[in-house]
């Protein structure tokens, strides 16, 4: 029999899939199934070819959507709807969805042409970055639901899950209050710098002496909008932490503002000189500057997910047979609902049908799924593969055996109060020895000359103005998380950075952190597999989206598939086939009617009959992750290291073997305990890193210092952590470790530096001879100084690190 | 040299022009979304002409 394979040139129209033999055609056009179809066709029927123009192939697969058409009727509760809608009035509704599948300048396109699709919908727009669509429609023509269904249809389902229900959370891009103050800032500081000209070359005459008065009042004027408003935040910052008893950076910077304002008031209005209004101005913007540069965060990815984000927004509730679409919020214990292929357990349930297959990898990581039995408890998070079950709930969705970890105290408390930053421990002790050389200086000079006392008391006090001390640490570690960032490891805020560098004990996960689901170990035993076995074999398994079926088909590797009689895929169970009326059957023992199954203790079987008769098996084990011995290799030293896992004990000694000897291994672990050991880690004193990737690490992740997400799609998937790393940067995690601590001692130079500046000032300032030139020209080069120095080191380390490779980049 | 008086407040109303309108572009939300305008503006408009104009962007946040 010939094998026919199919030619690379029947790519879907719509998604750019290989056809399988039921492609599906329209005119010329080739379409690989009914969904990608039904698109093509809603398209050209509102002429609106020009998606396909825009890029080849622009669509995503429809094969797998599940096409029920009462999947939203959710949407029609009014409650519901209300809290998901932006804004309301008499005609017109606006609401704005997460679409993960927005990928090319198609999409923008379709999503921004609705309203040719529909007219009640009068306006979208996307935000290609946060995969975001704003919709603006007329809810007297079309519903909400009929929004949605519509979105779904031309392929662009939108992802609406519990948490959009929720008070909307401010999303975290740099705050636009510091902006406008920065711009106000800017533009005083741009015009003091002008009118601050003359004085400069005071000894030069430049221009007539009535200028001078005029010029100082315009920079009195100038500086109110600076004092009064660019700096707000410091003085409440500032008086907080007083009230707090502590001393944090904005002490020293909120008296150095006042000091300078009051003294430059002083000279202006009663001795006529110039004031230091310019160097105010200078420094609330350089501060500013230095503030959005930390603030800058990644605002597309979310760090605060908990399981809200995950879970469905709307189950199928069954009542007395009939089925109603519920949400989430309005489940009960005891209510009976029915889940569908594909769809999540929302809560923890029993079983009421024969068999399920739970896939669980949003929890553990593992993506092969689990089989139950009737009457089993199914906990929350898992998600049914194959036909429907039926599921009676035994606790509420915010209470199951997972979601219980989001009510832990680890979930109450903000980490970042946890450690003081270096800059909050060296500005206590620099604010005192200020103060206490500004007023030793002053008790010095009193007795002979007091008003000369007062200059020397305000001159050191402007002098020492920590401007240079305050710009460090937001500009190294600004620049050190876009450094990071570059290379795919996306941190919260800076002062994770700083966390970073002090972490002296690093926790794994094991499942889908340290193993990577796609690298698994096959071995096959029984009889040789012949040439056409191996063939039969790839056109079963290409055939089926099941986790272990994709690793058999990957084994197999690139060889051409027989053409077979039928392929019968039960779900869960296995894939039967006939060829030459023969009967072939892989999938579990029972499926492949094997009468002594073999017990291995690790990893997954799967056999092969032809005819009734066992061939053999496949024996399936999660591998490591590429890199993972050398990372663990390159940490050892360094630091203690554990590793936690929700599997049995039977892999200790193939880790063991490829891992080392030198990391504590605990197996077993629920969600609770591995949050209970990093607790324990943290009371003995250590400063934890937490690397894990599924739900059941979100507790651990929360309660250790550093918790790093480790995620294969990072926009799509990643429980709510400090940092969220892409798996493809796994093996750069050392030199992420080591840069952040290097980036530490940066922040100490550059901190050594400005005290050199502040030495220099300071003598001369308790001297009393600080002229305005003097100090015009120290202030600005100590923080110009400061700031060049900070971002020219962190590249260049980066650089000598290769962790950039081009400086242009970016 | 009494110009210089026209002058400075000229370059005040002008500096503080700027700085209003940076505040407005602020407010507009122009500075939340750089990428998505720059594939925007490739699009052509070659299609029939529709009832149904989209309306301007407004602020509204």
């Amino acid at each position: 029999m010939p094998t026919t394979i199919q030619t690379e040139k029947t790519k879907c129209y719509h998604c750019g899939e290989n056809c399988e033999n039921d492609a599906l055609k329209v005119g010329d056009k080739v379409f690989c199934c009914q969904g990608c179809k039904l698109v093509y066709e809603v398209l050209s029927e509102n002429d609106m070819c020009t998606y396909y123009d825009l890029g080849a192939h622009p669509g995503e697969s429809q094969k797998e959507k599940s096409g029920r058409s009462n999947r939203f009727d959710y949407l029609k509760d009014p409650d519901t709807a209300r809290k998901l809608l932006d804004f309301q009035n008499d005609t017109e509704s606006h609401v704005t969805f997460y679409i993960p599948l927005i990928h090319c300048a198609s999409c923008i396109w379709l999503l921004e042409n609705l309203y040719q699709i529909h007219p009640g919908i009068t306006f979208s727009r996307v935000d290609f970055i946060k995969k975001k669509v704003q919709i603006k429609f007329q809810h007297q023509k079309i519903s909400l639901q009929e929004v949605v269904s519509l979105l779904s249809t031309i392929g662009y389902e939108p992802k609406i899950s519990l948490s959009n229900l929720d008070k909307k959370a401010k999303n975290n891009t740099v705050d636009k209050r510091t902006v406008k103050r920065l711009a106000v800032a800017g533009f005083c500081f741009g015009n003091m710098m002008l009118f601050s000209v003359p004085e400069y070359f005071s000894e030069v005459e430049l221009i007539a002496e009535n200028f001078r008065g005029l010029f100082n009042y315009l920079n009195v004027l100038l500086a109110i909008p600076v004092v009064t408003y660019a700096a707000s935040d410091y003085y409440i910052s500032a008086w907080n932490s007083v009230k707090q008893r502590r001393i944090n950076m904005d002490v020293p910077i909120v008296l150095g503002i006042i000091s300078l304002f009051v003294y430059s008031l002083w000279e202006i209005f009663a001795h006529g000189n110039a004031g230091y209004m310019d160097s105010l101005g200078g420094l609330l913007f350089f501060l500013l500057l230095g503030k959005i540069y930390q603030q800058k965060t990644f605002s597309a990815l979310e760090f605060d997910r908990d399981y809200k984000s995950y879970f469905p927004i709307a189950v199928t509730k069954l009542v007395q047979n009939q089925e109603e679409v519920i949400p989430l919020t309005k489940l009960e214990v005891g209510d009976v609902i029915l889940v569908r292929d594909e769809e999540l357990i929302p809560a923890d349930s029993l079983l009421l049908s024969d068999s399920a297959q739970i896939d669980y990898s949003f929890v553990t990581g593992e993506e092969v799924p689990v089989p139950k039995r009737k009457g089993e408890l199914i906990y929350a998070g898992g998600r049914q593969k194959g036909d429907p079950i039926l599921l009676t709930i035994q606790k509420s969705p915010s209470q199951g055996y997972l979601t219980d970890l989001w009510n832990n105290e680890s979930f109450e408390k903000p980490k970042d109060k946890l450690l003081e930053p270096l800059s909050n421990k060296i500005s206590g002790i620099f604010t005192w020895t200020v103060l206490s050389i500004a007023f030793a200086a002053f008790l010095f000079w009193a007795p002979t000359d007091f008003s000369f006392a007062i200059k020397a008391l305000a001159s050191v006090l402007i002098v020492a103005c920590p401007c240079a001390l305050a710009m460090s640490t937001p500009f190294t570690l600004g620049n050190t998380l876009r450094i990071f960032g570059r290379g795919k490891f996306y941190l919260k805020n800076a002062s994770v950075v700083e966390r970073l560098a002090l972490v002296d004990t690093v926790v794994f996960d094991k499942t889908g952190t340290l193993t990577d689901p796609a690298r698994a170990q096959i071995s096959f035993f029984g009889e040789e597999l012949s040439e056409e076995t191996k063939a039969i074999l790839k056109a079963m398994v290409s055939r089926s989206t099941h986790p272990l079926s994709n690793r058999i088909n990957g084994w197999l590797g690139n060889i051409p598939s027989k053409k077979l009689d039928s392929i019968h895929e039960e779900k869960g169970l296995g894939i039967r086939a006939t060829y030459l009326e023969q009967e072939i059957r892989l999938g579990s023992a029972a499926f492949c009617e094997i009468e002594n199954p073999v017990h291995l203790h690790e990893g997954n079987v799967v056999y092969l009959s032809i005819s009734g008769v066992e061939l053999g098996y496949f024996h399936i084990l999660s591998g490591l992750r590429e890199k993972a011995p050398e990372v663990v290799g390159a940490l050892e030293p360094v630091y203690d290291l554990h590793l936690l896992s929700g599997d049995h004990s039977h892999e200790l000694n193939s880790l063991k073997q490829n891992l080392g000897k030198g990391i504590h291994y605990h197996f077993q672990q629920s969600p609770l305990e591995k949050l209970n050991y990093l607790k324990e880690l943290n009371q003995e004193g250590k400063r934890t890193l937490m690397i894990g990737d599924g739900l059941n690490d979100a507790g651990a992740l929360q309660e250790s210092e550093v918790g790093i997400a480790v995620s294969d799609r990072v926009s799509h998937f990643s429980p709510a952590s400090d940092a969220i790393l892409d798996a493809s940067s796994f093996d750069k995690i050392p030199s992420y470790l080591s840069f952040a601590k290097k980036s530490r001692n940066i922040i100490k130079a550059s901190f050594a530096l400005s005290f050199l500046y502040n030495v220099i000032g300071i003598s001369l300032a308790v001297q009393g001879i600080l002229s305005p030139v003097i100090c015009a020209i120290l202030m600005p080069l100590s923080s110009i100084s400061v700031v060049v120095f900070t971002t020219l080191s962190t590249n260049a380390l980066a650089w000598k690190m290769g962790l950039i490779h081009s400086k242009t980049e970016n | 040299m009494e110009v210089i008086f026209l002058l400075i407040g000229v370059s005040l109303v002008l500096a503080g022009s700027f700085l209003f309108l940076f505040f407005k572009a602020v407010k507009s939300g122009q500075f939340e979304d750089d990428y998505t305008p720059s594939v925007r503006i490739l699009f052509d408009n070659h299609k029939k002409p529709n009832k149904n104009q989209p309306i301007k962007p407004k602020s509204n946040e």
